[in-house]
């Protein structure tokens, strides 16, 4: 069976841009939750969020692409540029046609349509922006990447919610099987403008303390809902014959394993995150006592939590393997977050290190999790188990492991 | 030994008619189903026309809380859903529900309940700080397009990996050639997919009139989107939703399903070249049809039926006409091509699933669509593409392709299947 390797990693997180900014900010467990700055939440009961400090688009990208671009195709555009700069990819490396291109997304370049839409509404249509057709739409940062690096190969987009990163990079390397030598793939997200926020808080799952310190506790017993972010991650994901073609190139670590599953709307029914973390192990070929660390999903609302907690329990045992949620930092990043947890299982492997989860004081004791409070833990960790799950049941799950 | 994806249920909303028999009828009559916007006011817009589905909630046996609950788009593809499942014969409850997938194709998703309640919010535009009190409760559900893939989960029972397919007008093809992956690799043994659509409202109008994109014909709205003709000057939206059963051959072999067809063959490809424009020789779309023959293990000269983008667009028609002889060299000028977009316009992400079910029905009733409204030849535009009317013809190989925003190109090869009759 092909293998699929990460040789590259792009990043833009609220606590920092690029891998290795992010991963030294991780590991020191420095949050970066704080009141909005990016509009006047005084309207608004929730007031807080994981922003990306410090990005100005335009000593990355070219000037004509800031009209035609959303933020978050922005961030996309320059983590792309940074994992293929890690890797170590020039053009005409690799055949154009060879090259696949597959993101997640939640809500598209929702900020640009809210531009778009309060022109149109409040001008008339002659101000709508040429490109609202495609700035808006889930499949562009598909379609930029594409257009920017030239590459020809399969393009797709996947959305399943805050499961989306993790899909995105399955389904990244079914490409890889069916043949292409390498893909840029992962998610970035952004929706911090106002018609996005009343969304989020029409979701029911933020929570409603406005304290960056109490507000988004998974497995805490004061756990009341998430904080929202922006950010994610894009990776490089090749053959490891591929990566080999350019000698000197690094490798993160494989994708070894990957399933997703959903949630029957049945109560009677067993909530599907526990059989797709089995079905990824099982997609490995490995057992539960060869992962180090499990990078969960961290809803921070209670039910699931529990549900998550049960999940673990019945795999791994009672407080069986280390859990972390370095999410806690950030908030979580809806199609950004998976992908930038599976990079932060990469990055523990390569670095071996397992990142802390902030702010949890009191985590509830019948989840029987081990969940790493605080401070780093430092030592090997061969193979990573990350959850995800999105918003109306769906669930996936992903085993990375060290390249040997 | 390898697994192959079958299609064994179909559902349709669809200009024209509700129902795979009302989809089937205006298609085998070359009648049209576009019209003047009846959903809006359309006159401030350059283009006001549309293939509109007439489609009544409550007729269709939604309830109360599913229609206040659902986008339109997300409504179409609950009552698509519920007739292919019932088509397929299968009994679901029976079946092991981890076992049972969605890939759902939408481009825009539920931009019309998101641009409703925006006009709400901001007060028509008024204010850049939306006004949280009148947001509504499904609100986040309209936000992100997975939702409409939860729906078509609960609808059908899956447990199995469940998601939402997005890559704009290749939405429809591209969600049915994922759906048949997670059938060949194993991943589940029905995937229940297709696409859904229900674009139109002012700033879907508005986003293809910026960029010229939409015909102006609004004086004929019937005969506005004329593929491969001379006359043509745009595309007409449309609405509408496919949903597909798919499963694999040895399990719907075993339980004596009617086979409508195999999806043999299919790949995408990016064109790197634009976000709208398509570069005139059509190479990404030519590669992504060889790729999906060879998957198909079929020659070029096996192709009896193109199912063509053919969206009434100048750059289009030519796009995948020079992509067509590209791929298919002498035999291109001798296969039959249409375009069903003359019909009930470009739904966007829906139009490729619809396409497909229209495609699979020419297999069963040995008919093959015409193009619409092609009465003046474009002299750049020179093959058999089946003008106005439809032609009896027997086809076992069909080549259905779409081309979109973004640069997407994709295409499928769909076969008969051997001994799979009802």
């Amino acid at each position: 069976m092909t293998r699929a390797v990460v040789t590259g990693i792009g990043i833009a997180s609220p606590n920092g841009l690029g891998p290795t900014a992010y991963w030294r900010a991780t590991l020191h467990g420095e949050a970066a939750i704080k009141p909005i700055t990016r509009f006047d939440s005084a309207n608004y009961w929730a007031k807080i969020a994981g922003e990306v400090p410090g990005f100005e688009a335009g000593r990355h990208l070219q000037g004509r692409l800031l009209p035609q671009t959303d933020h978050m195709t922005r961030l996309t555009l320059v983590g792309t540029d940074w994992a293929l700069r890690g890797a170590g990819v020039q053009p005409n490396d690799i055949p154009d046609t060879d090259i696949a291109v597959i993101t997640a997304a939640t809500a598209g370049g929702y900020e640009f349509g809210q531009r778009e839409l309060q022109k149109l509404w409040h001008q008339g249509p002659e101000y709508v922006s040429a490109y609202q057709s495609f700035a808006w739409f889930y499949a562009v940062n598909t379609g930029q990447i594409s257009i920017r690096h030239g590459t020809r190969g399969p393009g797709a987009v996947v959305v399943s919610e805050q499961a989306g990163g993790i899909d995105s990079i399955g389904h990244a390397r079914r490409q890889l099987r069916k043949g292409v030598q390498l893909a840029l793939t992962g998610g970035m997200d952004s929706s911090l403008c106002p018609w996005a926020w009343v969304a989020h808080q029409a979701s029911g799952c933020l929570s409603r303390n406005n304290n960056p310190k109490r507000a988004y506790l998974p497995f805490d017993r004061d756990a009341s809902g998430y904080v929202a972010g922006e950010g994610g991650a894009i990776m490089v994901l090749e053959t490891p014959e591929s990566a080999a073609g350019r000698p000197g190139t690094r490798i993160y670590g494989e994708i070894v394993g990957y399933a997703s599953t959903f949630d029957s709307r049945m109560p009677s029914r067993e909530p599907g995150l526990k059989r797709a973390a089995e079905l990824a192990l099982r997609d490995a070929g490995m057992d539960a006592s060869e992962i180090d660390v499990v990078f969960a999903d961290a809803a921070g609302i209670p039910e699931l939590d529990k549900a998550e907690a049960e999940a673990i329990k019945g795999i791994f045992g009672p407080y069986g393997v280390p859990v972390t949620a370095p999410k806690t930092m950030t908030g979580r990043l809806f199609a950004g977050g998976g992908s930038l947890d599976v990079a932060s299982a990469i990055l523990s492997i390569y670095w071996s290190a397992i990142p802390p989860t902030v702010n949890v004081e009191n985590p509830v004791p019948e989840y029987e999790i081990d969940l790493v409070m605080n401070e780093a833990r430092h030592g090997k960790v061969k193979a990573a188990l990350v959850l995800g799950r999105g918003k109306g049941g769906f669930n996936s799950a992903m085993v990375v492991r060290e390249y040997r | 030994m390898s697994r192959r994806a079958v299609i064994t249920g179909v559902g349709v909303v669809a200009p024209g008619g509700i129902g795979t028999k009302a989809y089937w009828k205006l298609l085998s009559e070359g009648r049209t189903a576009t019209r003047i916007i009846t959903h809006f006011d359309a006159s401030p817009y350059r283009s006001r026309m549309a293939g509109e589905a007439d489609f009544d909630p409550v007729r269709e046996g939604l309830t109360p809380q599913e229609i206040r609950r659902l986008d339109r788009a997300a409504q179409f593809a609950v009552v698509a859903g519920r007739e292919a499942l019932a088509d397929s014969g299968i009994e679901f409850d029976q079946l092991d529900p981890g076992r049972i997938g969605v890939s759902l194709g939408t481009a825009v998703g539920c931009t019309t309940s998101l641009e409703r309640e925006f006009i709400v919010g901001s007060d028509r535009g008024k204010y850049w700080e939306v006004d949280q009190s009148y947001a509504v409760p499904h609100l986040y559900d309209y936000f992100t397009p997975s939702s409409m893939a939860t729906e078509l989960a609960w609808t059908v029972g899956a447990e199995g990996p469940v998601s939402v397919v997005s890559t704009g007008c290749t939405s429809g093809l591209d969600s049915v050639g994922y759906a048949a992956e997670l059938i060949m690799e194993g991943s589940a043994d029905v995937v229940v997919t297709g696409g859904t659509e229900a674009p139109l409202s002012p700033i879907t109008v508005v986003c293809f009139d910026v960029i010229r994109a939409s015909s102006t014909r609004n004086d004929d709205p019937t005969t506005a989107c004329r593929p491969f003709d001379k006359t043509r000057d745009g595309l007409v939206l449309g609405e509408g939703c496919a949903i597909i059963v798919l499963e694999e051959l040895e399990h719907a072999r075993a339980r004596g399903a009617h086979i409508y067809g195999e999806v043999a063959g299919f790949a995408s490809r990016c064109n790197a070249y634009h976000m709208t424009g398509l570069h005139p020789e059509g190479i990404e779309m030519s590669d992504a049809i060889n790729i999906a023959l060879k998957q198909a293990r079929s020659d070029a000269t096996d192709v009896g039926y193109i199912n063509a983008h053919g969206s009434g667009t100048k750059q289009n028609d030519l796009h995948e006409t020079a992509a067509f002889k590209r791929s298919l060299g002498a035999h291109a000028y001798k296969t039959p091509v249409s375009g069903f977009k003359s019909m009930i316009g470009h739904s966007l992400g829906a139009i490729g699933s619809l396409e497909i079910v229209g495609s699979l029905l020419a297999f069963e009733e040995g008919l093959i669509p015409p193009t619409a409204n092609l009465h003046e030849p474009d002299p750049e535009c020179d093959l058999d593409y089946v003008p106005l009317v439809a032609r009896e013809a027997k086809v076992d190989t069909v080549l259905t392709v779409g081309s979109g925003f973004g640069g997407f190109q994709s295409a499928m090869v769909l076969k008969k299947v051997e001994g799979a009759g009802r």
